[in-house]
C-alpha cells in the first residue's frame, strides 16, 4: 500500500510543478502586480538619472523649457525655437520622402523592366547607396555635389536624404509589385493593356497593401535620419537643440525634450498608418 | 461565306523554355466561327499553344497570324491582337481590388477608350448574358468559383473580341459549379463566336466542337471532327487517352 502511494506521489510531482509555474505566471500577469513591477522599473531608471544629475551637481531648469515651445509675449502668441525646428524637420523629411518615392518607384520599375541597362543602372545605384554610411553620403552631397552645382545646405540635405531613402523605398516597391500574382499581369495583358496601364490600373493599386507597413517604417526612419543634417548646420530640430544648449547649458532638459518631440511625431505617424491599413484591408 | 475564312493560322511553330521544347512544329488553322477543342495529357503543350495565340508566350520560331496580323515582337501588333482575342484562365484571375462591374469596364474604358456610360451599359449587358446581373457591385472574393469564372468570361466579352480562348476554364471549379460555366460557354458557341478551348470536358467538346485536336509531347498528333475523333481515332496514344478519361 505504501509503495503504491509512493509511486502515485512521484507521478504527481511534475504535474504539480507545471501547475505552480502557471500560477506564478498568472500572478505576475495580474493587473496590480504588473503595475507594481512597471512602476518599480520606471522608478529605478528615473531615480538613476536624477541621482546621477544630483551627483554631478546639475541644476534642473525645466520651467524654462515651455518658452522654447511657445510663449505669450506683449506681441501675443509666438512659436518657440523648438516648434520652429520641428516644422523645419517635418518639411525637410516630407520633401525628401516625396522625392524618395519618385526616385524609388523609378528605380524599382527600372529593376523590373527586364532591360539589361535598366537593371544594371538600378543595381549600381542600390549598391552604391546602401553600402555607404548616411553621414558620408551627406558629406558627398554637400562638399562635392553641392560645391559643383552650387547647392545650398538645405537643398543638399533634401537631395541626400531622398537618394538614401530612395534605395530603401525602391526595394519596398519592388517587393510590393512582385507580391501581386503573375495571373493579374496575364489577365490585364489579355484585355490589351499596355505595361503602363497594367501598372497603373491593376498592379500598383494591389501592391499598396503590401507596401503600407514597410513604408510607415520608412517614413519614421526618414524623420529620424533627418537629424543627421545638423552636422552641416541646417536649422532643423536637432540643430536648434544644439544651438539652444550652447546658449543655455541646459543639455539634459533640451535633449530630453528633443527626444520626446521626435517620439511624439513618429508615434503619431505609426497610429495614422495603422488606421490607413485597416481602411485598405476592408476595401479589398 | 465568312465561315471558311481562316482567322487564326499557326504555321510550323516551335516553342522552347530553355532547353525544354514545349511545342514542336505545330500547325493549325482555325476558321472564323469555328470551335476547336484541344485535349491531351498534362505537359503536352495545350496551354502553351493557346497562350502563344495572344502572345502571353512568345513562340520561338514559325509564324502565327491572328485576324491577318502576324505576331512578331511589334508591340502595336500584339496589343491589336489582344484586343481581338479574349482569354479565360483556369484560376479566373479577376482583379480583386475592383468590383465586378469595374472588372468589366476597366478594359473598354482604358483600352478601347469608350465612354463611361457605354462601358457600364456594355458591362451590364454581358453580366446579363452570363446570368449574374445582380452581382455587379460585389467584389470577386464574395462570389463562388462558378460565378467568378462567369465574370471572367464577361470581362473578356466586354472587349467585344472576335476570338475567345479558354485555358481549362472548369479545372479549378467544384464539380457542382462546372455546368453553370459550361452552359455559358455553349451559349457563346451557339452565338457564332470563334473559340479555342483547352478542356477535358468531353461532353461539352462533343457538343460544340467542329474540330478536336489531340496533343502529346508538344505535337499535334490528331485532328478530327468529334464524330470521328471519339469513335475511331487513328493515333494509338490518343485512343489510350480517350479510353482513360471516358472510362468513368
Amino acid at each position: 500500500m505504501s509503495g503504491r502511494l509512493g509511486i502515485s506521489g512521484r507521478a504527481n510531482r511534475p504535474g504539480t510543478s507545471i501547475m505552480m509555474l502557471a500560477q506564478a505566471r498568472k500572478a505576475l500577469n495580474s493587473k496590480p502586480m504588473s503595475v507594481l513591477i512597471y512602476c518599480g522599473v520606471m522608478y529605478l531608471i528615473i531615480y538613476g538619472c536624477l541621482a546621477g544629475a544630483e551627483a554631478m551637481g546639475y541644476n534642473w531648469q525645466w520651467y524654462r523649457i515651455p518658452d522654447y515651445l511657445f510663449r505669450m509675449t506683449d506681441d501675443g502668441f509666438q512659436w518657440g525655437e523648438i516648434s520652429v525646428g520641428l516644422v523645419k524637420t517635418l518639411l525637410l523629411s516630407g520633401q525628401a520622402f516625396l522625392l524618395a518615392l519618385i526616385i524609388g518607384l523609378a528605380v524599382a520599375l527600372l529593376r523590373l523592366s527586364g532591360l539589361v541597362v535598366g537593371v544594371a543602372v538600378s543595381i549600381v545605384f542600390l549598391e552604391f547607396v546602401r553600402n555607404m554610411p548616411l553621414l558620408v553620403l551627406l558629406y558627398l552631397f554637400y562638399y562635392i555635389i553641392g560645391a559643383i552645382f552650387g547647392l545650398d545646405r538645405y537643398t543638399a540635405s533634401v537631395l541626400c536624404l531622398a537618394v538614401f531613402h530612395a534605395a530603401l523605398v525602391s526595394e519596398i516597391f519592388r517587393a510590393g509589385i512582385n507580391a501581386v500574382p503573375v495571373g493579374q499581369w496575364e489577365a490585364a495583358k489579355s484585355i490589351g493593356m499596355s505595361t503602363v496601364q497594367c501598372y497603373r490600373y491593376i498592379i500598383l493599386p494591389q501592391s499598396v497593401k503590401f507596401m503600407l507597413p514597410p513604408m510607415t517604417g520608412e517614413v519614421v526612419h526618414m524623420v529620424k535620419s533627418s537629424a543627421i543634417v545638423s552636422v552641416i548646420a541646417v536649422a532643423e530640430l536637432t540643430t536648434i537643440g544644439r544651438n539652444l544648449i550652447s546658449d543655455t547649458y541646459m543639455s539634459f532638459e533640451i535633449w530630453f525634450t528633443i527626444a520626446a518631440v521626435y517620439m511624439v511625431v513618429t508615434l503619431m505617424l505609426s497610429v495614422f498608418v495603422t488606421f490607413m491599413e485597416r481602411r485598405y484591408a476592408v476595401s479589398t | 461565306m465568312p465561315e471558311t475564312q481562316p482567322i487564326i493560322e499557326i504555321r510550323n511553330v516551335d516553342k522552347f523554355f530553355g532547353d525544354f521544347q514545349a511545342l514542336s512544329d505545330v500547325s493549325l488553322t482555325v476558321n472564323s466561327g469555328e470551335k476547336v477543342v484541344i485535349c491531351g495529357p498534362s505537359g503536352s503543350g495545350k496551354s502553351t499553344l493557346i497562350r502563344c495565340v495572344n502572345r502571353l508566350e512568345e513562340h520561338t520560331s514559325g509564324q502565327l497570324f491572328v485576324d491577318g496580323i502576324e505576331l512578331t515582337g511589334e508591340t502595336r501588333n500584339i496589343r491589336a491582337v489582344r484586343m481581338e482575342v479574349g482569354m479565360v484562365f483556369q484560376q479566373f484571375n479577376l482583379f480583386p481590388h475592383l468590383t465586378v462591374l469595374e472588372n468589366l469596364t476597366v478594359g473598354p474604358l482604358r483600352v478601347r477608350k469608350i465612354s463611361k456610360a457605354d462601358a457600364i451599359a456594355r458591362a451590364r449587358k454581358y453580366l446579363e448574358r452570363v446570368h449574374i446581373p445582380e452581382q455587379a457591385d460585389k467584389y470577386p472574393a464574395q462570389l463562388s468559383g462558378g460565378q467568378q469564372q462567369r465574370v471572367a468570361i464577361a470581362r473578356s466579352l466586354c472587349m467585344e473580341p472576335r476570338i475567345m480562348l479558354f485555358d481549362e476554364p472548369t479545372s479549378a471549379l467544384d464539380p457542382e459549379m462546372i455546368n453553370e460555366v459550361l452552359d455559358v460557354m455553349i451559349e457563346l458557341a451557339e452565338s457564332g463566336m470563334t473559340m479555342i478551348c483547352v478542356t477535358h470536358e468531353m461532353g461539352f467538346a462533343n457538343r460544340v466542337a467542329d474540330q478536336m485536336v489531340f496533343m502529346d509531347g508538344g505535337k499535334i498528333v490528331e485532328i478530327a471532327p468529334p464524330s470521328v475523333f471519339f469513335t475511331k481515332p487513328k493515333n494509338p496514344r490518343c485512343r489510350e487517352f480517350l479510353d482513360q478519361i471516358l472510362e468513368h
